[in-house]
Order: C-alpha cells, then structure tokens, then sequence
C-alpha cells in the first residue's frame, strides 16, 4: 500500500498533556486530519529526540516529515498553513498582539503556579493558590476586555470563533470542576471572577472540547494519581 | 488619522533594541521617550497596567507589550518592506522557535554571569556559552539566521551583544573564543544602519551594568 505523504499530519504527544492536547484541538477546529503517536514521556523515543533535539518535548506537530516543536507556535504554524476553516488568531494585527500577549500570559504566569496548586499541600499551596486567584484576577480586570474587544469584554466563544487564547485557557482551566474536587478547594469563583467563570464555561459547550474532553472520572483519576505522586516525591 | 508611534524604551535594554531595530527596519518614524525605571512615567503605568515595563509601543494611542510580540506587529502593520519574519509558515515557525528559545534561556542564564559570584556564576557562565552554541551551531554557515536575509531571530539576539563586554569582564572569560562564528555575525548585523543607530555603546552598557552588580554583588 502506497503511503500518502500530500498533507501528512502526524501528532507526537501525551493523552495526559495539556500542550499535546491544544494542538488536537487546533487541528479539530480546522478539520485537518491527523495520526496521533502517544510518546512515553520516562523514556522518550528516538524519532522524538530527533524532532525536537532542542528541549526533547511533546507535543511536535510533523508535516510532511517536518517537525515543528512548541505549542503556541505550533497553532500559529496550523493557522497559517490551513487557511481554510476557523481563524485561530484574528487577522487584525492590533487583536493579534493582544491574543498573543494574553496566550502568553496564561502560560507564563498561571500554568506553572495552578500545577503549583495540584502538586502541593499546606502553606505552599495556599500560596500558589493565593497567586491563581491574583492572576485571575488581573484576567477578569484587564484581560477579557482585550480578548473579547468586539463583544465588550463579554465573552463568547463558539467553534467558529476559538482562538488561540481560548485554546491555551482551555487546557489549564477547563477541568476546573475536577480541580476543585480532588483539592477540595475553590479556585473560580463565579462572585470574584465572574468574567472567567463565564469564558471557561462558554469553552467548555463547544462542541470541540465536549468531543475532546476525556470522561470526568477518567480527569478525576489522572488529576489524583498525579498529586499523589508529586507528593510523596516532596 | 497620522500614524504615532511613540516607544517607552530604556537605553541599556536588550528588549528594547529589538523594537528600535523593527522599527527602523520599517522606516518609521517614531517618538523615543526614555523611562526612569525608579519613576515609571503615569503613561507607562497606564499602557502596561500589568507588568509596568518596558518596552511599550504605542501606536495611535493603543499599547503593545512584550518586544517579540511588537517586532511581530511592527511586521505585520508596516508589510510593505523588508519583512522581518519570512514568508513560508514553516520557516516562520522556525524563526519563532529561536526568538522564543533565546526568551527562555538565554535571559537567565546571561543574568547569572553578570548579577552572581563564584559558583552560582560558574554554572551561569557554562549555561550562558552552551546556548551561545547552540545558537551558533543554528546559524551554521549562513549569513543570518533566516539565510539570506536579516530577520526576526537576528532581531531577537543582537542586543544581547552590547552586554558580553559587561559579561566578560565580570565573569572573567572570552566570548569570541567560545562562538567566533556568532561574533562574525554579530559583527555583520552592525553594519545595518537600524542595528547601528538602535544599539547603544557597549562601554555606557559595562558602566551601567557594573553599578547594577553592586546591588547584587557586594563587594
């Protein structure tokens, strides 16, 4: 059987990876079809250290043999080559810089310490989560007005519409629900954060992320065997 | 309405650098406002009300932060000459990569050699030349790092350059021993007038860096 290599677009990731998983859902949401190659993050893969020999991480998006490595600039690498379907980045360059400045945001400033918050007890994570709550806030106050500028700060976010940053919110805070349950711990308040509690809701109802999302036991169980973990290394 | 570019900039800022060189690239016309970073100008506070730094572009009035995300910008509103990242999307997925690598590692590792002592800036320096390296070893025989072209990943890098006199002489070694290939390229970027005339004097940066190390450094 003769391989196709016209548009062949395969996925090095982890099932259990949110940056793995941004990047299937940037592929679902421009309908591109893709193989998927689950890589055992303990003992990496050759062809893994080969794609990416620089920080030897998932996800690597390889098309057409070649590999491009980073999650945000992976998306920016799919939007750009897919022009068909939704945009994931808007085409004015002003609302680009601030989907951009936001993405970026998140990722530096919440991910780590919301991971933080999963891997820790005691007074470090009350510290951690001090800080998820700050960061939420600084994205309630000046955040959702930039992103969501045309619809004033309210925001909607429907399939066609997902964005870059919708995507990167996504796969930090869409389990929230499971979060709070194996903690124990509020980490949105709808009174404090209104704002975000309606943006990772609204995420949550499209149809892309109900497809993607793994069964909520199945989040509760990987969410309490990666605490227990992280734990009793401390 | 007139395009206004106004740039909140701080002289020794390798950040900075990159914005002043897009925007030079691009032959615009832009407003230098120097900050005192002890009295962060009302203006600053209000255009980057979340991390009160610099750079800031402002342009008609709406602020861009983060230089990567402005030289992007810059790219992408002034399109009609010398484009900055290239065209194909998976060289501009390349480009980006490096931009994003020298943000990662290269910052910290450059802040050990010059802001620490003895074994901590040991570990600092070989950090800081083994990326330096790796960047070399990417930029390989071509003239720049996108090939033929100056472009985003060079924009990314040069202004690191007017600090390695400040890291030698702190950390006491040679840089163009290490990377000679990258200072033969560094050497070439200055030749464009946008890195010239957007780069500062390496000796001013020494000096500033020198009193800056006795806030880390007692001697």
């Amino acid at each position: 059987m003769d391989e196709e290599i016209e548009n062949k677009v395969i996925l090095h990731g982890s099932y259990a990876s949110p940056y793995s998983k941004r990047i299937e859902l940037a592929l679902k949401l421009k309908s591109i079809p893709y193989q998927f190659v689950q890589e055992d993050l303990q003992s990496k893969s050759q062809t893994l250290l080969r794609y990416n020999p620089v920080h030897k991480k998932i996800p690597v998006l390889v098309h057409n043999g070649k590999p491009i490595s980073e999650s945000l600039f992976i998306i920016e690498y799919i939007d750009e080559t897919w022009r068909n379907g939704p945009h994931l980045l808007p085409e004015d360059p002003y609302r680009r810089s601030k989907v951009r400045f936001w993405a970026n945001y998140i990722q530096l400033h919440l991910y780590d310490v919301v991971i933080k918050v999963v891997k820790s007890e005691g007074e470090e994570q009350e510290r951690a989560l001090t800080e998820v709550k700050e960061k939420l806030r600084v994205i309630e106050k000046e955040g959702l007005k930039e992103i969501f500028s045309d619809t004033d700060g309210e925001p909607t976010v429907t399939n066609e519409t997902m964005s870059l940053v919708d995507i990167v919110m996504c796969t930090l805070l869409s389990p929230y629900k499971a979060h709070e349950e194996v903690l124990g711990l509020k980490i949105i308040d709808p009174e404090i954060v209104p704002g975000v509690y309606g943006w990772i809701n609204a995420i949550n109802e499209t149809r892309v992320v109900k497809d993607l999302s793994l069964p909520y036991e199945q989040v509760l169980e990987i969410l309490r065997v990666f605490r227990q973990m992280s734990l009793s290394r401390s | 309405m007139a395009n206004e570019v106004i740039l909140l900039d701080f002289w020794p800022s390798m950040f900075g650098m990159r914005t002043r060189i897009a925007l030079r690239e691009k032959g615009v016309e832009f407003e230098y406002r120097e900050e005192d970073l002890r009295n962060k100008s009302p203006l600053l506070l209000q255009m980057n009300p979340i991390h009160k730094k610099i750079p800031v572009l402002i342009h008609n009035g709406k602020p861009v932060n983060e230089s990567i995300i402005q030289v992007q910008y810059i790219d992408e509103v002034w399109s009609h000459k010398n484009p900055i990242l290239p065209s194909d999307p998976y060289q501009r997925a390349q480009a980006r990569f490096w931009a994003d690598f020298i943000d990662k590692k290269l910052y910290d590792a450059q802040r050990k050699v010059w802001a620490t002592k003895g074994e901590e800036q040991e570990a600092g320096k070989k950090d800081f030349i083994e990326i330096l390296k790796t960047l070399e070893s990417e930029l390989g025989d071509k003239p720049y790092f996108g090939g033929d072209d100056f472009g985003y990943v060079d924009i990314a890098l040069i202004g690191f350059y007017t600090w390695f006199p400040a890291y030698e002489k702190f950390a006491n070694f040679s840089i163009e021993s290490e990377v000679p290939k990258l200072i033969a390229w560094v050497k070439k970027c200055l030749q464009r007038e946008s890195v010239a005339k957007s780069l500062p004097d390496p000796e001013k940066v020494t000096e500033f860096v020198s009193e800056l190390r006795k806030k880390f450094v007692p001697e």
